[in-house]
């Protein structure tokens, strides 16, 4: 049976539409599962509730269409959705019951919103006759995740899911990426409708990427040949724009020094000679106090986050800033640019390149590699190749590269072991780390390897995770076991809310206010959900246990005590400039 | 940079949640709204809000960003007072004895250009329509003898440019 849609939509396109569409009676729950199926989410992560069953119900019999990831916790489930949609450049998807099972959903919203990650989160919620009763497990979701989502709605009749749904992976995925929610009320999920699908390829108010102004692209090809000391700094956009390899061309053939903001590592390997490090609070030296010697300022696809810029009186005053961004909203927020190029990455490099120049000045690179080596001999050296008795961080993520090579995505939870994974990783390939970068969401790191696990099987993910944030989402190895996902994770113990403590040191006085942590033994804890697991305290075991870990095909744990007040340094203290970066 | 009151036009499909969207732009900077109003325009289906706000023109321009940003907007646009034709609507009760008991504010209603709405034997009902300095105006004018009701709505505007608005919002729903 045929029917009608009642869209307006000019006379030829309907017909074409009509061919495709085939419709049958069924219930709303049966139209969620049906629409996840038409956008190709084959696994989604979630957690069960009252508000949910019929569609958990419609889950059960389709278990060779669809994977249900069922985590421990809804903050579990949006945390590997995330992971999964970093991994893998698909949209996450995540399923959870009314109240409390959305509401906790609300940090992993946010973490997604902040940096840009495609997800669609579904909600049930009670009846619509009840809506605004206080009903039991009634939380007014939408409301709450208003100023945290890229779109948000509630859908209380049947009829409206397929669209809702289309709708909602389209917005998503497209433009900057970023979270959307879908409520559905209980009533709606047991309403019979004539379902049809059609995916959305077009909203009326949203212009998902802002076209190209290839004069800008002129302007600012002038500005860069013009440039004797040029400095490029990229993020995530080159990323989520699938432009590594024009990007990549752009710094070759421009010959430029280019550095990472914390989400754009592993755009550009790590060991490329352009690739100066990373940018930031505890980036690396030579691009933080060369950000103020430059002359031209080369953003791409970053979005000058404060822990980029430092204070913004005295960032890059001396330089243009040139912006590549697909989001107009970014230009001209936190840093005034002289050029603006609006547009995908993909697109506006794509543009530029060929009239690029190369840049001659070699002074200006060794300015760099100079500032580089002060770097290395006064902090990387010893981190990574410590002669002191206790264990530092750096070497145990130096010894995780050695054994994976470069070629694992690594995934880091919040606070020193970030920062160090950041610093020390080595990346071969794109979407190779996967932290929560604006949010700083501690707890992120477990759910999110499993995340990125399953959304890329094929790859070896290890997870790095201090002594805090691994109990913030413990409970997930429960997951782990059940679904068996051969995540490595890495636990670096200092028995301290290690970032915090950092801080306390060097601007508190050391008065260490709550960050001393009394911690069980992990290893027990680990094997308890059935998972391999040993602990290492001492350097003549690390590198055997790192391959262990590496070597086997299953889940594996190490626990690595190490000492207790490592800092992570260089340093920017909080709304200092850039180029007053700490060595110590 | 200089605060002063913006005349903000947000223009948006007619959609359930946009009103809160729309406002959490202004909470989450700490910024408070002076008057908002929502409501129809030339086009079908198409809303639009009102939002006076006292900021500076940073704020306004990162502010209008963020307001194009959400999905279902069409086009916002800002403007500053003398850019823009704007006025709000006031009632006001009063006791009707007091009409013909004190000539006086018979004399303050004339000079105001306000309208009575209706009379009737316990009060009147007055309407006025200008800038807010003028209905500040009669009210301390009627304050003075009581006011039993008064009621102000949030400002409305159009540009003093001509601003081919329809054509505009039709391009951008291409």
């Amino acid at each position: 049976m045929e029917t009608i849609t009642k869209t307006k939509l000019p006379e030829k396109e309907v017909k074409q539409e009509f061919k495709k569409e085939t419709t049958v009676k069924i219930q709303g729950s049966e139209a969620v599962v049906r629409s996840l199926i038409e956008e190709g989410a084959d696994l989604i992560f979630g957690y069960p509730g009252g508000a949910i069953m019929p569609v958990y119900d419609e889950f059960y019999k389709v278990q060779d269409k669809i994977h249900h990831v069922l985590t421990r916790h809804e903050q579990g489930a949006i945390h590997a959705a995330q992971g999964f949609a970093r991994s893998s450049g698909k949209v996450g998807v995540v399923i959870a019951t009314s109240g409390p099972g959305a509401t906790n959903l609300i940090t992993g919203i946010a973490d997604a919103q902040i940096d840009s990650t495609p997800l669609v989160c579904i909600t049930g919620q009670v009846g619509s006759n009840l809506l605004g009763s206080d009903a039991f497990q009634e939380t007014d979701v939408v409301s709450i995740s208003t100023p945290v989502t890229k779109w948000n709605y509630q859908v209380t009749k049947a009829s409206e899911i397929p669209a809702v749904i289309a709708k909602a992976f389209y917005i998503a995925k497209s433009g900057r990426p970023g979270p959307v929610l879908i409520d559905i009320t209980k009533d709606a999920q047991f309403e019979e409708f004539d379902f049809s699908y059609k995916k959305c390829e077009k909203i009326r108010s949203y212009h998902p990427v802002p076209k190209m102004d290839p004069e800008k692209v002129k302007e600012a090809a002038d500005m860069i040949n013009k440039a004797k000391k040029p400095f490029v700094v990229f993020g995530q956009g080159v990323v989520l724009a699938q432009a590594e390899k024009e990007f990549k061309d752009f710094i070759e053939k421009a010959d430029i020094p280019a550095a990472s903001t914390l989400l754009g590592l592993s755009a550009l390997p790590t060991d490329h000679n352009l690739n100066m490090g990373m940018v930031g609070m505890h980036g690396h030296y030579a691009p933080n106090v060369l950000t103020n010697e430059c002359d031209v300022l080369i953003a791409i696809g970053m979005r000058f986050d404060d822990r980029v810029t430092g204070s913004l009186d005295t960032y890059a005053k001396q330089a243009k800033i040139i912006h590549f961004d697909i989001d107009p909203a970014e230009i001209d927020k936190n840093v005034k640019t002289d050029i603006a190029v609006l547009g995908t990455v993909k697109e506006t490099l794509a543009e530029l390149i060929p009239m690029i120049d190369k840049n001659k000045n070699q002074k200006w690179h060794q300015e760099f590699h100079d500032l580089r080596k002060i770097e290395y001999d006064r902090i990387i050296h010893p981190q990574t190749k410590p002669t002191q008795e206790k264990l530092t961080m750096g070497e145990v993520i130096a010894a995780v590269n050695e054994q994976t090579n470069g070629d694992a995505i690594l995934v880091s939870d919040v606070g020193q072991n970030q920062m160090m994974t950041s610093r020390y990783g080595k990346f071969n390939t794109t979407k190779s780390k996967i932290t929560s970068g604006g949010l700083g969401t501690m707890g992120f790191g477990l759910p999110a390897a499993m995340g990125a696990k399953l959304g890329r099987p094929d790859r070896e993910v290890v997870a790095f995770i201090g002594d805090g944030g691994f109990q913030m989402t413990i409970q997930e190895l429960g997951t782990i076991m059940q679904t068996k996902i051969p995540v490595k994770i890495v636990v670096l113990n200092n028995e301290f809310l290690g970032m915090v403590r950092q801080w306390q040191e060097l601007f508190f006085d050391r008065r260490y206010a709550s960050t001393v942590m009394t911690n069980p033994d992990f290893v027990k804890i680990v094997e308890g959900y059935g998972i391999k697991a040993q602990r290492v305290s001492k350097r003549e075991n690390l590198k055997d246990a790192i391959a262990d870990m590496i070597a086997s095909e299953d889940a594996y744990f190490v626990e690595v005590i190490v000492e207790k007040e490592e800092n992570v340094f260089p340093m920017i203290p909080s709304g200092a400039s850039v180029s007053d970066v700490r060595l110590k | 940079m200089e605060k002063q009151l913006y005349t903000i036009s947000v223009y948006t499909e007619n959609n359930l949640g946009l009103l809160n969207r729309i406002a959490t732009i202004f909470l989450k900077r700490h910024v408070n709204i002076e008057s908002l109003t929502v409501s129809s325009t030339e086009i079908e289906h198409v809303s639009r809000f009102i939002i006076v706000a006292y900021i500076t023109e940073d704020e306004v321009k990162k502010i209008i960003k963020q307001i194009e940003k959400q999905i279902e907007v069409i086009k916002a646009f800002y403007h500053t007072n003398d850019e823009a034709i704007y006025l709000q609507s006031a009632l006001f009760k009063v006791k009707s004895e007091l009409l013909f008991e004190k000539r006086q504010i018979q004399n303050i209603i004339k000079k105001s250009n306000a309208r009575i709405v209706t009379v009737n034997p316990e009060f009147f009902v007055l309407e006025k329509s200008g800038r807010k300095e003028e209905i500040e105006e009669l009210y301390d004018g009627l304050a003075e003898y009581g006011i039993m009701q008064f009621v102000r709505s949030g400002r409305i505007s159009v540009t003093k440019e001509e601003m081919k608005i329809t054509e505009l919002l039709e391009k951008e729903l291409v």
